[in-house]
């Protein structure tokens, strides 16, 4: 959990930009956060938010011509972000694990999963083949494969969904690495199964102490397994706090509307809450705060001045409701539809 | 019981052949396969009301979708929509009557609105197949006056669908939909593929325009949550047929069937925090060699051998129908449960 | 966000008008094809000479080598041949001709092959079976054989003078019945792909009938690929219509594309007049290549995975 040790990933004002022929986009917008030891962050936020990128630039696999434009990001106090990709490759296998959103693209179809699992166990550790299988074999039963010892040399097209999911988890764990980045690890999968691999990730980070950055778009997955969760919204982080009180207790205008529109069992309501209007693109980021055309409580600073993180009860929120200066004379949102 | 007067789905089926072909077949020794993808549901649907049908991918609920509408034609049963056999052979001009009461929305916004059309001519197309327009003015105020009704402007329908979020391209979808002034709506997961805030959008939109004109929905979805909030009434799919039917409270508050209360467990639910959600062991079976019996019966705690041979009949209770041995016996105990409102 | 925008501007603002600025090799084909077509259909304007009107050749003038080499003549730039044709004049026209068979007989094969790829992509089962089986043995001849067999069975069929009247419509249709089978199957994939996407479904949904869908939703759709086949299609039409023509059963000597001067030339070319066939060489050449660059380009352009 969250102690005072040093964290184990720091990213410090981390810009990743995209140089299109219309101009350079700004995808991820000055991000900072660090994650502890043994932590979960979730990293949460709708699509073009940037928190797929923000995860990629962690692990070095910035699509081009995506590239980190500015800050850092430290694994143990090292800068990893200016690593030649020899270097990083084998940090990416020793000390931070990945698992991306479609199990299938992350195995090699022609290859068994356990020549798959022993090649990344011997390219990280200075293992012999058999005592790597012997890794390999293991690895698979942690992650819960019924009947491991058959199912090792089977190939990836012949395991289901999650349970391809599974061989993934394996796969990033084979060097027990200090972090995992998991990009939408749960998204392609069905409800129960999702609920099988959550406690698998949970399970993990609690025995091996593993910090996880857990991206995704899915509030109730973060609820879940997350200590802390950030917020993310056209490239910046709007809000990071602990994942009780992000939940229970927004302090940004975006995360509350967030929150009140993911219907819940708890009541039935006529009308969910809604937030008008949708997230801006990359070329049309508004100036001040970027949430403000669909934010219900701006006011005439959130249009010029962009608020950075400031500290709001247990959480920070970039929001200038929270600063002592409040957010100035009221101003009306910006209405998207003719009439209502 | 619903009055099932307006939309009575019967012994409804569909089968697909998804068997090599014939002579690869033959080479290879290979048998025929067939994909029970529906396999016999009966559903009523009561005027005004929102049915929907929830289940996991490959369950059949968007075939349900395609059969109700007409994209396939059933293997067995019928689909009665106001008196009328959607099945029967009839001339043209009733057929094309009938097709403009009942519409579709569709799951992907980027894949429903073809790309090279304007989202003017895209609203108009049924208008203009079903001859609803007197001329260009009349076609141009009903366009710009559902644009409106989805909130959009009618300045918008000279853009192309590209140049709209997936929010918007969605309306544009319900717009569509609306065009004919249909009675009927059939919605295959019409928000699964838009960001949350988005999907709120959606759903009060749908919601408002039920009120406003009456409609019936026939909503497929994967997500529970988003079920609870829109429906009168829930069915339950697992590989092919229907394990569970209640009003929306029932279901969720007194869940009968053990596939119901799985699903029902595993929703991820924002008041769960640090709470361990009950994994379930299993996985749903590959619909081409479905298990015998009570198809659910592998994964299931209560699972006897009468399970494992007989396929249970819907059982009528509580306002709804099951279709369990294991409640018909009263061996598993039905049980009310709570949801804390978050806040 | 009143789109007052007009068509022209949002041409140039496209991506297409944007990756074809950024490749200059392209922009050089582009202005070699816009060229060598504009002349050739300006060709009764812009030639020195009208080199098939019999009444204004000398014999007199014959086998005049090119004006910058002796006994050249600066009236016949490029020389004349045994008849005393220029061969400018005969380049600009016969260019002309092969333009316009190649341009044809692209239209017709993409007409038969979009028709029956759609029919076969939309409707499947047997139809499609049949269909694929005929594209799979024309695939098995090579396509010049196939035009040579359909020239040869009209051949048999109808009378030389006949045959010559004619021979401009027989030599598109061969070679358009030769080049169907690539439209064909291009259009049945992509058909196969669009008719699953749920805009053909809702279009199924109004009831509209088979053919409007195909027409209205499905064929707009699916083009692409097959502009870009009909640019490099139109290369090879002009080079089948050159080998036909050099093989001496394309276009008779009266109405000579490129490829028939080429063959004229061929039979001087051991006298030492080697420009006779040479210059007509280096055009169908040139134009060719700067065809199958644009074709390439097109490819590269509107494929999404390569931008």
């Amino acid at each position: 959990m969250v102690t005072n040790n040093a964290p184990l990933l720091e990213v410090k004002n981390l810009r990743v930009e995209f140089p299109t022929r219309r101009g350079t986009l700004l995808a991820v917008d000055d991000v900072s956060f660090d994650i502890a030891p043994g932590e979960v962050l979730g990293v949460v936020g709708e699509s073009g938010a940037g928190k797929s990128l923000t995860g990629n630039a962690i692990i070095g696999l910035l699509e081009p011509p995506g590239r980190i434009a500015g800050g850092e990001v430290r694994l143990e106090g090292k800068r990893i972000d200016n690593l030649p990709y020899e270097e990083m490759r084998k940090i990416r296998g020793a000390r931070i694990g990945a698992i991306f959103q479609d199990p299938l693209t992350s195995l090699n179809p022609l290859y068994s999963v356990s020549r798959q699992l022993v090649e990344t166990i011997q390219t990280h550790m200075p293992l012999s083949a058999s005592a790597a299988r012997a890794r390999a074999l293991d690895l698979l039963k942690e992650v819960g494969i019924p009947g491991a010892e058959q199912r090792i040399d089977h190939y990836p097209h012949q395991f289901s969904g999650g349970m391809r999911q599974r061989v993934v988890i394996a796969l990033a764990l084979c060097a027990g690495p200090r972090l995992i980045v998991a990009d939408e690890p749960t998204t392609a999968l069905d409800v129960s199964i999702q609920a099988q691999i959550i406690a698998l990730l949970k399970k993990l980070c609690r025995e091996h102490g593993t910090s996880v950055m857990l991206v995704t778009h899915d509030m109730g997955v973060i609820a879940e397994t997350a200590d802390r969760v950030a917020v993310m919204y056209a490239g910046r982080i709007a809000e990071i706090g602990p994942v009780r009180d992000v939940i229970k207790n927004a302090k940004h205008p975006y995360t509350k509307g967030l929150m009140g529109s993911i219907p819940s069992l708890g009541h039935r309501a006529e009308r969910l809450t809604q937030i008008d209007g949708s997230m801006p693109r990359l070329t049309e980021i508004p100036t001040g705060c970027a949430f403000n055309p669909r934010c219900t409580v701006r006011g005439e600073r959130c249009l010029v001045e962009r608020p950075e993180l400031m500290a709001a009860d247990a959480s920070r929120a970039a929001c200038w409701l929270h600063d002592a200066g409040g957010v100035g004379t009221p101003v009306a949102p910006v209405r998207e539809m003719a009439n209502a | 019981m619903p009055d099932g007067n307006y939309v009575r789905i019967e012994g409804l089926k569909r089968y697909f052949d998804v068997s090599a072909p014939w002579l690869v077949r033959k080479l290879e020794g290979k048998p025929r396969q067939i994909v029970q993808a529906v396999d016999g549901i009966d559903i009523q649907i009561a005027k005004g009301e929102t049915f929907s049908l929830v289940g996991e991918s490959g369950c059949g609920k968007s075939t349900v979708a395609r059969l109700v509408v007409g994209l396939y034609p059933p293997t067995a049963g019928k689909i009665v929509f106001d008196g009328n056999d959607m099945s029967e052979r009839r001339g043209q001009g009733a057929h094309s009557t009938l097709r403009r009461r009942l519409q579709m929305i569709f799951q992907d916004p980027f894949a429903s609105l073809n790309p090279r059309w304007r989202v003017f001519d895209i609203i108009a197309e049924p208008i203009r197949a079903f001859g609803l327009s007197k001329d260009k003015a009349d076609l141009e105020k009903q366009v710009g006056d559902l644009l409106r009704q989805v909130r959009l402007t009618p300045a918008d329908g000279r853009k192309f669908p590209h140049e709209f979020s997936g929010g918007q391209r969605q309306r544009i979808s319900i717009a569509r939909a609306l065009a004919s002034q249909p009675e009927f709506l059939i919605c295959d997961e019409p928000t699964s593929a838009l960001d949350v805030s988005v999907q709120a959008q959606i759903l009060n939109l749908m919601m408002d325009l039920q009120r406003r004109l009456k409609l019936t929905y026939l909503f497929i979805s994967h997500n529970l949550a988003v079920v609870y909030h829109i429906s009168t009434r829930v069915g339950v799919m697992y590989l092919g047929r229907l394990v569970e039917e209640a009003p929306t409270d029932t279901l969720f508050k007194r869940p009968k069937h053990p596939y119901t209360r799985m699903l029902l467990d595993t929703i991820p639910d924002l008041d769960m925090t640090g709470r361990q959600r009950a994994p379930v062991a299993g996985e749903v079976p590959s619909p081409l060699n479905p298990p015998s019996g009570c198809t659910f019966h592998p994964r299931c705690p209560f699972a006897n051998e009468r399970c494992k041979a007989e396929r249970p009949k819907a059982l009528p209770i509580e306002g709804g129908t099951v279709a369990c041995h294991g409640i018909e016996e009263n061996r598993i105990p039905i049980e009310d449960r709570s949801y804390t409102a978050r806040g | 966000m009143a789109n007052g925008s007009s068509w022209l501007h949002r041409a140039a603002d496209s991506d297409i008008w944007w990756s074809f600025k950024s490749s200059s090799l392209t922009v050089v084909a582009a202005v070699v094809t816009v060229l060598i077509i504009g002349i050739a259909f300006l060709s009764p304007l812009l030639a020195p000479h009208t080199p098939f009107d019999p009444g204004s050749l000398s014999l007199s003038d014959g086998l005049k080598p090119p004006a910058w080499m002796t006994d050249g003549d600066w009236s016949f730039v490029l020389g004349t041949d045994d008849q005393g044709r220029d061969v400018l004049s005969s380049i600009m026209y016969g260019t002309r001709l092969s333009l316009v068979v190649g341009l044809a007989s692209v239209i017709v094969s993409m007409a038969i092959g979009i028709t029956l790829g759609l029919v076969s992509g939309y409707v499947g089962g047997t139809t499609d079976a049949v269909i694929m089986r005929i594209a799979d043995v024309q695939l098995t001849f090579p396509a010049i054989l196939v035009a040579l067999l359909i020239d040869g069975v009209v051949r048999g069929l109808i009378s030389v003078k006949r045959h010559d009247e004619i021979a401009l419509f027989v030599i598109i249709g061969a070679i358009g019945l030769s080049f169907w089978v690539q439209y064909a199957r291009t259009i049945r994939g992509s058909v196969l792909v669009e008719k699953n996407k749920e805009y053909v479904q809702a279009a199924r949904v109004i009831g509209l009938s088979p053919t409007l869908i195909m027409v209205r939703h499905v064929l707009p759709n699916v083009t692409g690929p097959v502009l870009v086949i009909a640019t490099i299609n139109l290369g090879l039409a002009i080079i089948s219509e050159a080998t036909l023509s050099f093989l001496g059963v394309g276009l008779p000597s009266t109405q000579p594309s490129l490829g028939t001067l080429i063959r004229l030339g061929n039979e001087l070319l051991q006298s030492g007049e080697w420009w006779i066939t040479v210059f007509p060489g280096i055009t169908l050449a040139a134009l060719v290549l700067a065809v199958n660059l644009l074709g390439d380009w097109l490819r590269d352009a509107l494929n999404p995975k390569l931008r």
